[in-house]
């Protein structure tokens, strides 16, 4: 090592990119935060809040692993800019399960399922399929119209036949079936 | 007698941490200060670099540091080749960024850090790098011409590797031949495209030493290992931990890529924790892929369709480099045979260098490009000598009684001879053809084609070497204060349900509830024997060696137990996490039995308080510990399979052809598979399905595009078609279970049965759906609509 690399180099600890003021509510708390203004909201979520369990696979809108929901609606949170959730009502994987840890029933239908291998795409799944549950609408329970609800959300692991399964059987323990 | 949980259903101990979010994948875990990098890539196949030019970059808002060739010291260096052969000739490897010359677009030849990623990521944008472009040939047969533009210069005709392989006496079979079937077959570059992109971060502690890395790697020793010698540090100063990841299938197999040692450079360097998070354009550009091989496969035969000869030879693609030796052409070069008999063999590959992203495996790894290729070929044989194809599969596979059976000559990639150790191979075939109502299907065809439609029906058969050693280790510790019982081995999960199998082993032997046996693996700071997860061999190999260790902490239970209970060892029990005298109510439990093996000087609780050196139990007459004798219950053992194990399958399918669209519908799918004793049928059959997607993908849409300057042009998830929900058919999945002889739990390894007979059972679906539509040959996939449609048309 050379004599300068010694020196303790000054780092500045953010960088100097434009910032704004945003409020929203993430899983019903109200947070205030200054975002730099290309903050993507995946980022801000996992890293400005470090609610880590949202995931990202391609940061171009096309695996769904980043979904949350906005407003009640699933969305992905890589073609959101953080401004753009100013006043939104988010909800996270981090909201699923109860208080106390017992998983809701659509995470009991995957463990079950076994619906999920690695994970990784697991919370943007299962957020997906939050939105359509909680939406009030008709739920289309073959195999074709499963499918096409999570025709969004990509996954490498599982080929999607025990995610299938794990829709229908938490659709059979919420009473939608 | 608690039941036993080899074999059960059991749901997976890993499945709530991820359920609810809390997994923790390398960019989860959270680094206070830590610093972000981003690589400047190659725009230009091959080029030589005139100058860089960093001070703008340097000069930027909130940029740390530039690093490239000139200042990264000792790193600057050819990266090792990890798996030497003698059929390779100064085998090229890449450098940590590029010094003179590039060599495929995505090639890392500057890295930047700095405060954040986004700033990272427009700093790399302003580095100024002069390149002065070459020509390229990106054609594989081309790339071996006289003439073509060379990658390496050290290398004539682009050829990397040079080698033959043979079984039996070919050349005298060749000439008893009564047909000669040839065909050539292509199979296309895909990408294991894992969910999570290649990651990995770095905190260097300078008062301790110590260096550790977070990399979602499915080889953490492997990646220490390269660390500690590239660093010249002791081993015990570095530590790679494997985190959760998501998804491997092979391309995180490698090691190391340049960002495994750029990052704990800078981390060393700055005296801050450094990350690296690949993006999804940078998977496709910078880390690894894998599958494009050309065969020439001809297959010798009698007139009643039996196989005496088979001659292969094939390109195999290795891209800009071969980090990786020869092992995805070797494993291709020594499946080629499949489950025949076929005794005499003459196989050569040549390996060839083409200017885009290096291959090493991805799932499959060479199988499935055999499979096409020899499976393609029986079904033309059949055609051609009028046999059903089912019948002529009959006629050539190994029998039952023939196992094991040894295919002297040929050497698979764990350097031993190929020995296919055993299988129900008939039995298979005969469960597919009534899985899939062959027998029926001709009467349905008909009736379906007087209406104009294309029906086809699609079968292949494939073998799978797997668990391959060198070895695996597993240690097994009874936790004195809760009982639970803690498992470590050295290779690590990418959502594989590890935790849950091997518990599973663990709690067979030891009779405690799965739930309370916790797995730890992937950490090289707590097992730091073993090798990688790759090749479908954890649960045959660590399985084993988990197994054997399981054994040995069960005697040590037995032993202190019935010494405790004044009870003979035969007539202890382990169940429910107590030893138990049988038939009566007189037990201990396994955390009592933890500390009373524990000589103890101070009582913490209870059970502790029974361990003291005052207590009425402790031995008075020598020291509590006897000479030789370990403290508490744990043990170490390792298992070294004698060769791989082989499993096998067999895919059919209906198929029918849109012929206006020309899509592809997949109206049945069957898969028989037999992968030996199952420890979890419910992961077993997980891992088929995932598989099997993947063989979807690789049949029918994923491609890795090239233009002719050797730019990638589907660099992304919209333009590379990776199936979703809608595009994955259903699968029936039957199993057999045919012990293998060659370990103690009998099992044999399943991550890519699901992968490797695809291609070739929907090739001859879709082939014998179009038979009288232009009745054009499928010996290329992925098989898109205008391939379809350029078939049709020219018909
Ligand atoms: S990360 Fe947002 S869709 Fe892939
Ligand atoms: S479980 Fe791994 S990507 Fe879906």
């Amino acid at each position: 090592m050379s004599r300068h690399e010694h020196l303790e180099r000054s780092i500045p600890s953010t960088s100097a990119d434009p910032k704004a003021e945003v409020t929203l509510t993430v899983n019903g708390v109200s947070v205030t935060r200054e975002v730099s203004t290309r903050m993507l909201l995946s980022d801000f979520i996992r890293h400005g809040l470090r609610l880590t369990g949202t995931h990202v696979g391609c940061e171009h809108g096309v695996c769904g692993a980043c979904t949350v929901m906005i407003d009640g609606r699933a969305a992905r949170s890589c073609l959101t800019f953080a401004v753009q959730a100013d006043g939104a009502d988010i909800r996270t994987i981090e909201s699923e399960a109860e208080e106390d840890g017992t998983l809701s029933a659509l995470q009991q239908a995957f463990q079950e399922c076994h619906g999920l291998q690695c994970g990784y795409c697991t919370p943007g799944m299962i957020m997906n399929i939050r939105a359509h549950f909680d939406s009030g609408e008709e739920l289309d329970l073959s195999d074709e119209g499963i499918r096409e609800l999570i025709s969004g959300n990509l996954c490498r692991c599982t080929g999607y036949a025990n995610i299938v399964k794990a829709v229908r059987r938490a659709a059979e323990l919420a009473g939608k079936a | 007698m608690s039941t036993r949980k080899f074999g059960a259903p059991i749901k997976r101990n890993i499945d709530p941490k991820l359920l609810t979010g809390n997994g923790a994948f390398t960019d989860d875990i959270n680094l206070p200060g830590v610093l972000h990098a981003a690589f400047v890539r190659s725009p230009f196949a091959r080029a030589r670099i005139n100058g860089i030019d960093t001070s703008l970059a340097e000069q930027a808002d909130g940029v740390v540091a530039v690093y490239t060739c000139d200042n990264i010291g000792h790193l600057d260096i050819e990266l090792p080749l990890l798996i030497p052969h003698p059929s390779m000739t100064a085998a090229r490897t890449q450098r940590p960024l590029a010094r003179g010359d590039v060599y495929y677009v995505g090639q890392t030849v500057a890295m930047v850090v700095a405060v954040d990623r986004y700033v990272a990521e427009d700093a790399a944008n302003l580095v100024d790098v002069d390149y002065h472009p070459l020509d390229v040939e990106l054609d594989l047969e081309k790339a071996i011409e006289d003439g073509t533009p060379l990658v390496h210069p050290t290398h004539p005709n682009n050829i990397a590797a040079d080698f033959t392989q043979v079984c039996g006496n070919p050349e005298a079979a060749f000439a008893e031949a009564e047909h000669v079937t040839r065909i050539r077959v292509q199979v296309d570059r895909s990408t294991a495209a894992a969910m999570e992109c290649r990651t990995v971060a770095a905190r260097y502690d300078s008062v301790r030493g110590e260096l550790t890395v977070w990399d979602g790697t499915q080889a953490p020793l492997g990646v220490r290992g390269g660390l500690a010698s590239i660093f010249g540090l002791d081993e015990d100063k570095v530590r790679v931990i494997a985190p959760d990841v998501g998804g491997g299938f092979g391309q995180k197999v490698m090691f190391p890529y340049p960002d495994e040692l750029l990052v704990p450079h800078a981390a060393i360097q700055l005296g801050r924790p450094v990350k690296y998070i690949e993006d999804r354009r940078e998977n496709f550009i910078g880390s690894n892929q894998e599958r494009t091989q050309i065969h020439e496969i001809e297959l010798f035969a009698k007139k009643n369709g039996e196989v005496i000869a088979l001659r292969d030879s094939f390109l195999h693609d290795t891209g800009a480099f071969i980090p990786y030796g020869i092992a995805v052409a070797q494993v291709a070069s020594t499946s080629i045979a499949g489950p025949y008999q076929i005794p005499n063999i003459h196989v050569r590959f040549r390996a060839v260098y083409t200017p885009t992203v290096p291959v090493t495996p991805y799932r499959g790894c060479g199988r499935p490009q055999a499979c096409f290729a020899i499976e393609r070929a029986m079904d033309q044989l059949a055609e051609e000598l009028g046999i059903d194809r089912f019948e002529i599969r009959r006629r050539n596979l190994i029998r039952d009684e023939q196992f094991p059976y040894t295919r002297e000559g040929l050497l698979f990639a764990d350097g031993l001879r190929v020995k296919l150790d055993s299988g129900q191979y008939t039995k298979a075939l005969e469960m597919a053809r009534e899985a899939i109502g062959w027998d029926n299907f001709a009467a349905s065809q008909e009736a379906a084609r007087k209406e104009g439609k294309a029906i086809g029906l699609g079968l292949a058969y494939y073998v799978e070497g797997t668990g391959l050693g060198p070895y695996e280790g597993g240690h097994i510790k009874i936790h004195p204060i809760t009982g639970k019982v803690y498992v470590n081995t050295g290779l690590t999960s990418q959502g594989q349900g590890h935790d849950t199998v091997f518990a599973q082993i663990v709690s067979d032997q030891l009779g405690v509830a799965v739930e309370d046996v916790i797995v730890v693996e992937g950490d090289t700071g707590t097992f730091e024997w073993g090798v990688a997860t790759f090749a479908s061999r954890a649960a045959v190999v660590s399985g084993n060696a988990i197994h054997k260790t399981a054994i040995k902490v069960r005697e040590q239970t037995i032993k202190a137990a019935a010494n405790m209970l004044e009870a003979d060892p035969a007539d202890i029990e382990l169940e429910d996490g107590h030893a138990v005298v049988a038939g009566t109510d007189r037990k201990v439990s396994l955390a009592a039995i933890a500390t009373a093996t524990n000589p103890l000087r101070y009582a913490f609780n209870s059970a502790a308080q029974a361990a003291t050196q005052f207590a009425p139990a402790s031995r008075h007459d020598g020291p509590p510990l006897i000479d030789g004798q370990h403290p508490g219950l744990e043990a170490t053992d390792y298992f070294s399979p004698e060769c791989a194990t082989w499993a096998y399958g067999v895919h059919a399918a209906i198929v029918e052809i849109d012929r206006d669209t020309c899509d592809v519908e997949v109206k049945k799918y069957i898969c028989i598979h037999d992968c030996g004793n199952m420890i979890n049928p419910v992961i077993v059959d997980g891992q088929v399905m995932g598989g099997f997607a993947q063989g979807i993908g690789g049949a029918l849409y994923e491609r890795i595009e090239y233009d002719t300057e050797g730019n990638p042009t589907n660099a992304n998830f919209v333009d590379f078609l990776i199936p979703y929900a809608t595009e994955v058919p259903a699968i029936e999945i039957s199993h057999l279970e045919t012990p293998s002889p060659l370990n103690p739990l009998g099992v044999k390894g399943v991550g890519e049965a699901g992968c490797i007979a695809v291609g070739a059972t929907l090739a001859s679906g879709i082939e014998d759906a179009l038979r009288p539509f232009g009745g054009k040959k499928f010996h290329q996939t992925p098989i898109t609509p205008s391939m379809i449609f350029g078939a049709i048309s020219n018909g």
